[in-house]
């Protein structure tokens, strides 16, 4: 094997591991980031999402619509549960954790009753494809570009938009936001909902990679976590760089020793990481600004 | 004796609700009826209670650390799978000959607690507090299920124990007392019930003392507010992981005691929904108490048992939906709630002392 196959190959892994890190931790970091709050169920924003992306492509819908559905499915739910759940803990950001944990247990169970222990899937769609010795799968490439997508997307909502500009006022003061005529629980609930759909089109995306259960949330949910203690509140100055350092960790340690000591690894540098910068790479970034 | 009456005064104090003579003639009738429950009942009832019993220490070691601590702590089930399979490995590999199981029981219980010490180490004194505390507790929770879920080849083995994957460990020995005449071999029966009841008796009073020590003064004083605390002069990494240390500590007993009870211990005891649990009975219980947690997890897990033999699968969706409504309606929990109500007629001062933490 010469070194371009080499050098594609690593190249490749570490695309793979970067895109997994992102959009399974874009959807927790934009809530977190905003809020201060870790939503716990998370992972079952994404099985959600990707539940729905699979329905849909049964009953015949193209596969980008049926993630797009799977996402706006996720983004509705999250909004509902904003209104119902979240809104009263916002003083209490340690009980909204326990209160979305009691969310997760009631949709992992709940999917569970209602639709059964698994659900048949959809092939991974386009294909492979040869390079040197080895042969890669086309979508995974596909899923990198969704993953650059979804962080250019963000940077554009957050600093173009009518609604950027209101964001992140809420987050610099929020009464002074408030102040000047925001209304900010209704941008706290976008928000909340917004994490909620990029959690559904990150399970859209990895839903025709994967096997639907109920628990597939678990799947995600630490890497989610890890990136987002890593990355820190900034979705772009945190999010970002975690998911590159991570993946490097990863995409090493699972082409090394499988995949469960790339989460091993992960969990290391974490720990390490945590030792060293308590407030994640944004908190390094921004210490200079703050 | 003057340094043992004293020491036996902190079995009351600001941070725990009961106190006087009504309290513990109260508390003394619940353990004369605990004792005398045997009676009336048939060994596999007893043994069946005493399940709920292994529970109750990992419950009393997380209101230690969430209740009085304020730190959120998720990674319990972590230190009480890493003390099951420690059981495991060693009864397997040492048998349970000369009482060794109970050496076993403190070996694994030591391991588990040298696991918080390394990781607390970390976390507290990278000063990780919080949220994010929770969630990498959570993490290294979900990273040791998966880790041993793939366990299942012939190469995993520690000396005769092989780990099994997500099968799990099973046939291990018992807990067994030796005994002149012949060891008494603690199945889930009447012999089991007794040892494991004077066991909680024994942690619920001790944590009683060391809540109204020094040490849970400054504890709760942490938790009220971490910065003014300091300023007082408590480096409170150390009291956090010390608290945190010993919370394990009580994960672990739990595990262990779990593991000999039935003799098996599964990756799943660790995962999602096992983690999930511990939150469900000291949060519903009323997390900023040790008596509410003991009543609270009693009752939580009663329920369970019921809603389990007649809907099973609905008994997690029950248990999601208790938390959420406790957290939106009764923040400090539902039996402390209760307890409040009950106790304000007699309460002729303010207990300024209870406030749970955001």
């Amino acid at each position: 094997m010469d070194v371009g196959t080499l050098a594609f190959s690593a190249l490749y892994q570490f695309g793979d591991a970067f895109a997994f890190l992102v959009l399974s931790a874009c959807g927790l970091a934009v809530i977190f980031g905003m809020m201060g709050v870790i939503n716990l169920a998370h992972g079952e924003f994404i099985m959600c999402g990707a539940y729905v992306t699979v329905s849909a492509a049964h009953a015949g819908l193209p596969l980008p619509l049926a993630i797009a559905l799977g996402a706006l499915v996720a983004g509705m739910v999250g909004a509902l549960v904003e209104i119902v759940v979240v809104r009263h803990l916002y003083d209490r950001p340690l009980d909204t954790i326990v209160a979305t944990w009691g969310l997760s247990l009631i949709g992992t169970q709940g999917t569970l009753i209602l639709l059964g222990s698994t659900m048949a899937g959809v092939g991974t769609p386009f294909g492979s494809f040869q390079v040197g010795a080895y042969s890669y799968s086309v979508y995974r490439l596909v899923l990198f570009a969704a993953a650059v997508a979804v962080l250019a997307g963000l940077y554009a909502l957050f600093n173009w938009t009518r609604f950027g500009v209101m964001a992140r006022a809420t987050i610099q003061v929020p009464h002074m936001a408030a102040a000047l005529g925001v209304d900010t629980r209704r941008v706290y609930s976008l928000t909340f909902a917004l994490g909620a759909g990029l959690a559904g089109l990150a399970g859209g995306l990895y839903a025709p990679t994967m096997t639907l259960v109920p628990t597939m949330g678990t799947t995600f949910i630490m890497e989610a976590f890890v990136t987002v203690v890593v990355g820190g509140a900034d979705v772009f100055l945190g999010t970002a760089p975690a998911a590159a350092l991570l993946a490097v960790v990863k995409a090493t340690m699972t082409s090394w020793y499988g995949q469960l000591f790339g989460q091993i690894g992960l969990l290391m540098a974490v720990i390490v990481v945590i030792r060293v910068l308590p407030r994640g790479i944004s908190g390094l970034l921004l210490r200079e600004r703050a | 004796m003057n340094a043992l009456t004293r020491f036996l005064h902190r079995l009351e104090g600001p941070q725990t609700l009961g106190r006087g003579p009504a309290f513990w003639a109260g508390f003394l009738v619940v353990l004369a009826g605990a004792c005398a429950y045997p009676l009336f009942s048939d060994g596999y009832t007893v043994g069946n209670t005493v399940y709920f019993f292994t529970w109750i220490f990992m419950a009393l070691g997380l209101c230690l650390i969430w209740g009085y601590g304020g730190a959120l702590s998720f990674g319990q089930t972590a230190f009480f799978g890493i003390a099951g399979y420690g059981y495991g490995i060693l009864t397997i590999n040492f048998g349970a000959a000369y009482g060794f199981t109970f050496v076993a029981l403190i070996l694994a219980v030591a391991l588990a607690a040298l696991f918080a010490a390394l990781l607390g180490y970390f976390l507290f004194f990278g000063r990780i507090s919080g949220v994010f505390l929770g969630i990498v507790t959570l993490s290294v929770t979900l990273v040791l299920e998966r880790f041993m879920a793939q366990t299942a080849g012939p190469e995993w083995r520690i000396g005769n124990a092989r780990l099994n994957g997500f099968n799990g460990m099973s046939n291990m020995p018992p807990l067994t007392l030796p005994w002149p005449g012949g060891d008494i071999v603690l199945f889930p029966d009447v012999q089991l019930y007794y040892v494991v009841l004077g066991m909680l008796v024994v942690v619920y009073l001790g944590l009683r003392i060391l809540v109204n020590s020094p040490f849970g003064n400054v504890l709760v004083a942490i938790r009220e507010n971490p910065e003014r605390a300091e300023m007082l002069g408590y480096d409170i990494r150390k009291y956090q992981l010390g608290t945190f240390v010993i919370g394990a500590a009580l994960a672990g007993l739990s595990g262990v005691l779990y593991t000999s009870w039935g003799q098996y211990i599964t990756p799943s005891s660790m995962g999602m929904t096992a983690a999930a649990l511990p939150i469900v009975w000291v949060a519903v219980g009323g997390r900023s108490d040790l008596t509410t947690t003991l009543v609270g997890t009693v009752t939580v897990l009663a329920v369970f048992q019921a809603l389990t033999i007649h809907g099973s699968q609905y008994a997690l969706v029950v248990m999601g939906a208790m938390l959420v409504l406790t957290v939106l309606l009764a923040p400090s929990g539902l039996i402390l709630a209760l307890a409040r109500l009950v106790a304000r007629p007699f309460t002729r001062r303010e207990n300024n002392n209870l406030r749970g933490d955001a």
